[in-house]
């Protein structure tokens, strides 16, 4: 099993999550960030007076899927959340070592 | 009660019986005499409630202009400032500020008395028919000194003490403001020097402001405001409620200049508040598409806290002479006060004086432009008595202003603790916020 992270730029929240859900991604995690990475921050005025807005607002999302699953999901993320724009986000892959669902106690692929 | 039923029936009869000639019935056809005093008296009850609302202008100015952990005390100042400037109009204001034939010292300092109105129904009262009833006039100049209050407490937001600063408030509401005004307007020595100041520049406006300014200098900017010689901006919590409170000054605003004309017993003076209508509206529309243009050229991107500001600051320029001036007078005057506080906003940030919503840029310096301008339209004005009445009202007022802050400073204090400061007065002053929903707690 993988967990694949993913920060994206918030207005394509809605297109990734039904491509994903297109390609068999059963469910995700969404939580709203503010980060920076290349894309850095950017100055602002207000009143005459300049300041730096240093953490740009994202998305990011959080799915784990069968290992084999992985790359197709990665590859959609990519593919739906591109814009060709600096700040487009990241995707990071990380191993999952155990799943439960709580419901039923099923564990592993069976949970997801 | 009494009053409503008579007239009831006055009706009923006439609708009723037109042809009968109730001769019985009391004739309640006005006087001729009379018109004049009642056409004055509606307008200025009329133009004193459009002034009245200016208040909720100013409370919502300033509830949008501060951060989210102020706005409750913000609004909890301008209530109860405004009360307490009605209170103290009444107790010594109104008659230090119009004393007639009482003055104290003549031409400087007017009578110590407790304002009193027209008995009921005006009986066995000799009432001046030429003007309005007292009742009238009181309540609308009340509006102004409530409105010279109100500019202040937007300069000294997010970090004074309430106790202190209401204190202040009834210094100034209660003999301040009053015994300057009464130089001009209570026919006091500026007013015989020449002194023209239709609606207040300076009166009212400049005096907010000079109030303000030595406030914002005594009590020292905010924590954080200036850093390694560079200004943080600090955002407003809601520019919605900016943008409303705007709108509210600006309506307020043709009461304000429109009922200063002060008669509506003529067909002249009536076609002369329309003129100070229109002249208003336009002084404030230059105003704010000037801080428009120049903002994007300035910064690139259209400010709106300076488009606020840059409208108000056309109203208060206009406000010395909104009557002679022609439209495009008028145009030109707002333009220039719209300028003035697009550039004044950053300067007095340089001088590391903080000013919350700029209310000296607006009201100060706009005014002092305003009060100049009176000179380019109207021909009784001289360039030199405007200069000299602006160097006196705000000497005046800076003194007594500094003076009375630095005695509250070292007796009460009138700065709320770091922490205080740093977890917003509405928590630490006040214990409830304006939006619960959104605390983190």
């Amino acid at each position: 099993m993988k967990l694949i992270i993913a920060t994206i730029k918030p207005f394509k929240l809605e297109e990734v999550r039904e491509a994903l859900t297109t390609a068999g991604v059963r469910g995700m995690m969404v939580t709203e960030i503010k980060g920076f990475g290349s894309q850095s921050g950017h100055t602002e005025i207000y009143r005459g007076a300049e300041y730096a807005v240093n953490f740009v607002p994202k998305i990011k999302l959080e799915v784990v899927v069968s290992a084999s699953m992985a790359d197709e999901v990665v590859a959609t993320i990519v593919n739906t959340a591109q814009t060709g724009k600096i700040g487009d986000g990241k995707v990071f892959v990380l191993d999952v070592t155990q799943a439960v669902r709580v419901r039923t106690g099923e564990t592993n692929e069976d949970a997801l | 009660m009494q009053k409503p039923l008579k007239l009831l029936a006055a009706t009923a009869g006439l609708i009723a019986l037109p042809t009968l000639g109730l001769a019985q019935e009391a004739d309640t056809t006005p006087v001729n005499a009379d018109i004049g005093f009642i056409f004055t008296t509606f307008m200025f009850l009329v133009t004193g409630f459009l002034v009245f609302f200016m208040a909720a202008g100013f409370a919502m100015l300033e509830a949008g202009l501060v951060r989210s952990k102020n706005v409750t005390m913000q609004l909890t100042k301008n209530m109860a400032l405004f009360s307490l400037a009605s209170l103290f109009y009444y107790i010594l204001g109104y008659n230090l500020m119009y004393p007639g034939d009482a003055w104290s010292i003549d031409g400087i300092l007017g009578a110590f008395s407790i304002t009193s109105l027209e008995p009921v129904g005006l009986e066995g009262a000799e009432p001046d028919l030429t003007y309005a009833s007292v009742g009238s006039d009181f309540f609308f100049q009340l509006m102004f000194c409530a409105a010279t209050a109100s500019i202040v407490s937007g300069a000294l937001a997010e970090r004074i003490k309430l106790w202190p600063f209401l204190a202040f408030v009834i210094v100034l509401t209660a003999v301040i403001y009053p015994i300057q005004a009464s130089w001009k307007w209570g026919g006091g020595f500026l007013d015989a020097m020449g002194f023209q100041d239709f609606a207040g520049s300076t009166v009212v406006h400049s005096v907010g402001g000079w109030a303000a300014l030595m406030g914002a200098i005594i009590l020292g900017p905010r924590i954080g405001k200036y850093k390694d010689g560079r200004t943080v901006p600090m955002p407003g919590s809601n520019l919605a409620l900016a943008t409303l409170g705007t709108f509210i000054l600006w309506m307020g605003w043709f009461g304000f200049n429109g009922g200063s004309q002060l008669y509506m017993d003529t067909a002249g003076n009536v076609s002369d508040i329309s003129r100070i209508f229109a002249n208003t509206n336009t002084a404030a529309a230059a105003g704010g598409v000037t801080a428009l243009i120049l903002t994007q050229l300035l910064y690139k991107k259209p400010d709106l806290t300076m488009i606020l500001n840059g409208s108000l600051a056309g109203l208060v320029s206009i406000t010395a002479e909104p009557l002679t001036p022609t439209l495009i007078s008028s145009t030109l005057i707002g333009a220039v006060g719209g300028m003035i506080v697009v550039f004044a906003v950053p300067f007095l940030d340089k001088l590391k004086i903080d000013d919350v919503v700029g209310a000296v840029p607006v009201h100060l310096f706009a005014g002092i432009w305003g009060t100049i301008a009176v000179v380019f339209t109207n021909d009784a004005a001289s360039l030199g008595t405007q200069l000299y009445s602006i160097v006196v009202v705000g000497v005046f007022v800076s003194v007594s202003s500094a003076v009375v802050w630095y005695i509250l400073k070292l007796t009460t204090g009138i700065r709320v603790s770091e922490e205080d400061e740093i977890n917003g007065l509405d928590m630490s002053e006040l214990g409830m916020e304006a939006y619960p929903e959104f605390s983190k707690g």
